[in-house]
């Protein structure tokens, strides 16, 4: 295909450090630009305002980090993906950082419905930020999810609503080693993400006088027919040929 | 020095919009523009008194943040004023105001650097000193604390804020912000001795002002003089003006936030100064004369703005800009430019009343077509005419017949209300004006609308309004009334500017130095953020001025009179105060006065004084004619003093 051909691309991307303060919309914006000022060729919606064909996966809530954020875009000519992530650094802040670029398959399911879970390295403090005990953490996380149901105090649309999130937690660890923040106490979280999730802050109160100091989001994942794919390998596109590609 | 950002960064977990703390702009990374500190360089820490989406647009400070750090022996970071809620966790875990660049401390500069473009800002201005831990008053300073100076436009009536800003630059920034790190650095290089001696040395760079060393006497309530007490220090201050604007392509590198702002695109400044004569106006009286940026400078301007910033949006900002002799061809150049990229949006605030323009403006707007805005400003053409902005109803209806007609569903128009000779008949003229616009807007869509916009009027010094007496609380209220009753039952929507924020507008505006008190009073009992509906109430004002024992309608409502000293009287903008009173008189008389651009001369007494003129690119008068009217303006230029620019004239 030549001329109209679309090139859908898959992104994996980081939002680390200070710039973990910012919206997950004002990441898109950020990105935005960074294609602009990248000169990429996006593909742009039809109509009478057309947009450029950008998706963005599941949103990451304003203050937690991540190492697998995850981006579809559309390009009207195909491009160096090994280059791209160096091309975009230009126009990103520090601690967004390009880290994947995959050719994606035609109509490959948008990112927000196909990821199924997510992993989380939580720092915990008790709800006055002092220090928690590992092991009464252990014990409470046990008892907790010993239970069939784990209500949590969720902020949703503005008001504070009380549901159930036992069924979105599917493994929580507490580890021996601290983090590198000095906190004792970290823990590892995996989490559905259908039909809904949970942000882990909401998950740890619900458990005892836990919040989270800081929460890095480690993996997503992409679950089919009993296997779990890393979005950049899921739906992709087989590398093509440069000859070909032109 | 100290990172601040381990004691922040706890609080941002709690606060609404934590971005707003963070800075991380682009060009601000490590080896742009990042700041560079070192005991040989005179730190700035550049202050918008209002919050970060308000404050980080400002070109103002922008320009002299690059300016600073281009310098090798000067640093400036950046600072905006924390919201309530950072406010409070702020002082509770005694974390002081910081740079947003870095996390430093505040009083850990040399300076700390305010602009005030607007006056209900000043108790912002109170707060964020006395945050930087650093006392309020200056006679309170000793060497250890930095000098607390401030600039933009408000500064031309410095006296309100007298006893609290250390020194005011008045004009332009782009000069004398050099002036006043070379002395701030010998300062410090000479281990910040005496504060006194600095700002000995500060009162003798031209368009500084230095309040402390002037002495006021009143006559009863009224200003006697304001006398310096050194005889090296001037009588009469007179403001800063950047001859060429060519010389000065700033920002270069305009900074791009991670937050959405106010103004969240390319800025590019086309022309300064303004000379179509509104005379309650304050910005087009003090920035005389009108110097165009050359046409090529805007076009490289642009297109590296954009390639570097990645916006896709850029306005061309200016007093007017639909007045650039250049417009046409940069405008097409842009559009050209962008085809094929998925497309720029182009906006020029304050749009002139004909159709040319609005046919930029349809060009320009392919992108996002928000409403089209003018600002006829009077509901009358008798008003208008008092008020100079001479605006025939015709034009105005065929540049919205033709808006409708390409498409545009929605009209805004601004106008002021409490001007002075304004009456019923006047306020009544706005609702005529709205309805005719929507019959209009009718012949095209069903949906048409408009949306009136009503701002309460505050006199302004160094304009010919200075000595009228502004409008009460209840007069506006009562003209505002009056408005929306007339409008009832049209498809025009009416907005309103409250009009007890303008009375204490008008407090601060026009206020002496007895004021200061008032303001501090004010911030103590808890008012800051007064432009925010949300944290303004007049009754603090009240208070303040009866606990100070001022009467607020002597300082507001009461006409002054031509002998009165005005309390800005020792600060010049280069009008002379004949032209002013002449000019006052011609409102009352109700006669317009033409722009000097396209017409001779009247001498108002900038480009005279000051040995200054308009730098244009084109002699000939925009389409629509001066004030966009159909003003017969065939006379030539000759006694004008202009320059004309290298690039071609177009005719
Ligand atoms: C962009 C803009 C806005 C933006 C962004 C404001 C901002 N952060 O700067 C927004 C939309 C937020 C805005 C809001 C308002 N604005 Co406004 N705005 C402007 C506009 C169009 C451009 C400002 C600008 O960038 N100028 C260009 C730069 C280069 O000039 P500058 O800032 O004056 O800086 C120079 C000098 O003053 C000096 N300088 C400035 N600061 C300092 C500091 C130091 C230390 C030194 C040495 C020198 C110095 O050096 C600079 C370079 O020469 C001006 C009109 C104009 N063209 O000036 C109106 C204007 C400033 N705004 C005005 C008004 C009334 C308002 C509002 C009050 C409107 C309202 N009712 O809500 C609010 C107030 C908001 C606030 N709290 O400040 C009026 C001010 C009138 C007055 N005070 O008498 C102006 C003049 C428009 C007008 N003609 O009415 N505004
Ligand atoms: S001195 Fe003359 S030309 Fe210059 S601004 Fe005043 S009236 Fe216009």
């Amino acid at each position: 295909m030549r001329g109209g051909a679309a090139n859908p691309v898959r992104l994996r991307y980081t939002k680390l450090g200070k710039v973990r303060w910012i919206s997950h919309r004002d990441v898109a914006r950020a990105l935005e630009r960074a294609f602009r000022i990248a000169q990429l060729p996006l593909a742009f919606s039809e109509g009478f305002s057309p947009r450029p064909r950008v998706s963005f996966g599941l949103a990451l809530s304003t203050g937690h980090e991540s190492d697998a954020e995850y981006v579809d875009l559309v390009l009207a000519e195909p491009v160096d993906l090994d280059a791209l992530p160096s091309r975009l650094d230009a126009g990103l802040p520090e601690g967004i950082a390009i880290v994947g670029a995959v050719a994606l398959a035609d109509r490959a399911p948008a990112l927000q419905e196909a990821v199924t879970c997510v992993e989380w390295r939580v720092d915990v403090a008790h709800g006055d930020l002092t220090e928690v005990d590992p092991a009464r953490l252990r014990e409470q996380v046990d008892a907790a999810l010993a239970e069939p149901v784990l209500e949590a105090t969720r902020h949703r649309k503005g008001r504070d609503v009380i549901e159930d999130v036992r069924p979105v937690i599917r493994r929580i660890t507490v580890c021996d080693e601290p983090s590198a923040a000095g906190l004792p106490t970290v823990v590892e979280m995996e989490m559905s993400t259908q039909p809904r999730g949970a942000k882990p802050g909401e998950v740890l109160a619900a458990i005892g006088d836990f919040t989270d100091v800081r929460a890095l989001r480690t993996y997503q994942w992409i679950e089919r027919d009993g296997a779990r794919q890393e979005p950049l390998d899921a739906d992709t596109r087989p590398r093509v040929p440069e000859a070909c590609a032109s | 020095m100290s990172d601040l950002w381990p004691r922040i960064e706890p609080l941002l977990a709690r606060v609404e919009k934590p971005a707003r703390y963070i800075g991380m702009e682009m060009g601000t990374e490590p080896g742009s523009l990042a700041p560079r500190h070192g005991s040989s360089r005179a730190a700035f820490l550049l202050i918008y008194p209002d919050t970060y989406e308000i404050g980080l647009p400002n070109q103002g400070l922008q320009i002299l943040y690059e300016l600073l750090n281009e310098r090798e022996d000067a640093v400036a970071e950046r600072a905006y004023a924390p919201w309530t809620d950072m406010e409070a966790a702020m002082r509770a875990a005694r974390v002081p105001l910081f740079s947003v660049d870095t996390h430093r401390a505040a009083a850990d500069f040399d300076v700390l650097a305010f602009n005030l473009s607007a006056e209900l800002v000043y108790t912002n201005l109170l707060n964020l000193v006395d945050l930087a831990g650093v006392p309020v008053r200056n006679a309170d300073r000793s060497p250890s604390h930095p000098v607390v100076i401030a600039g933009g436009h408000c500064t031309y009536n410095p006296e309100p804020l007298a006893e609290y800003v250390d020194a005011f630059a008045i004009g332009d920034g782009e000069e004398v912000i050099g002036e006043i790190a070379d002395v701030v650095g010998a300062w410090k290089r000479g281990g910040r001795a005496s504060r006194e001696a600095v700002l000995r040395e500060l009162a003798t760079i031209p368009g500084v002002y230095v309040p402390s060393l002037y002495d006021v006497e009143y006559e009863g309530p009224v200003v006697r003089s304001v006398t310096p007490r050194y005889a090296d220090v001037p009588a009469i201050v007179d403001k800063r003006t950047v001859a060429d604007l060519a010389e000065w392509p700033y920002p270069k590198r305009q900074l791009v936030p991670l937050v959405e702002v106010v103004h969240d695109r390319l800025n590019v400044e086309i022309f300064r100064g303004c000379t179509r004569g509104c005379r309650f106006c304050q910005a087009g009286m003090i920035t005389r004369p009108v110097r165009e940026r050359p046409e090529e400078q805007v076009r490289t301007m642009v297109r590296e703005g954009l390639r570097r910033t990645g916006y896709d949006e850029v306005a061309l900002t200016s007093l007017s800009s639909a007045d650039f002799s250049g417009i046409e061809g940069v405008v097409a150049d842009l559009v050209t430019d962008q085809e094929g990229t998925g497309g720029v949006s182009v906006s020029l605030p304050s749009l002139r009343v004909d159709a040319f323009t609005v046919g930029i403006a349809s060009e320009l707007q392919k992108v996002r077509r928000s409403g089209l805005t003018f600002a006829p400003e009077a509901g009358t053409w008798r008003l208008r005419q008092v008020i100079n902005k001479l605006i025939i109803e015709d034009d105005l209806y065929s540049a919205v017949d033709a808006a409708y007609s390409q498409g545009w569903r929605r009209v805004k128009l601004y106008f002021l209300t409490g001007l002075p000779t304004e009456m019923d008949e006047d306020t009544l003229g706005i609702a005529q004006l709205a309805t005719n616009v929507t019959d209009i807007g009718r012949k095209y869509t069903k949906q048409a609308s408009c949306t009136v916009s009503v701002g309460g009027f505050v006199p302004k010094p160094h304009t010919p309004f200075q000595w009228f007496g502004q409008n009460g609380v209840d007069e506006l209220q009562r003209k505002i009334t009056l408005l929306r009753n007339a409008v009832r039952g049209t498809r025009a929507q009416v907005k309103w500017h409250d009009p007890k924020a303008t009375f204490a507008e008008g407090i601060a505006s026009r206020g002496d130095r007895r004021i200061g008190r008032v303001i501090e009073r004010v911030w103590r009992a808890g008012g800051t953020f007064q432009e925010w509906s949300e944290g303004f109430s007049l009754d603090l004002w009240l208070d303040a001025m009866r606990a100070e024992g001022l009467d607020p309608d002597w300082f507001v409502t009461r006409h002054r009179t031509r002998d009165e000293v005005l309390p800005w009287a020792h600060i010049a903008a280069g009008l002379h105060a004949d032209f002013l009173w002449g000019d006052w008189q011609a409102a009352l008389a109700e006669h317009g006065l033409p722009d000097c651009r396209w017409t001779p001369c009247y001498d108002c007494g900038v480009c005279t004084d000051y040995a200054l003129e308009h730098v244009v690119a084109s002699p000939v008068t925009p389409a629509g004619g001066s004030q966009g009217t159909g003003q017969d303006l065939t006379r030539s230029a000759v006694d004008v003093p202009v320059r004309f620019l290298g690039s071609k004239v177009r005719s």
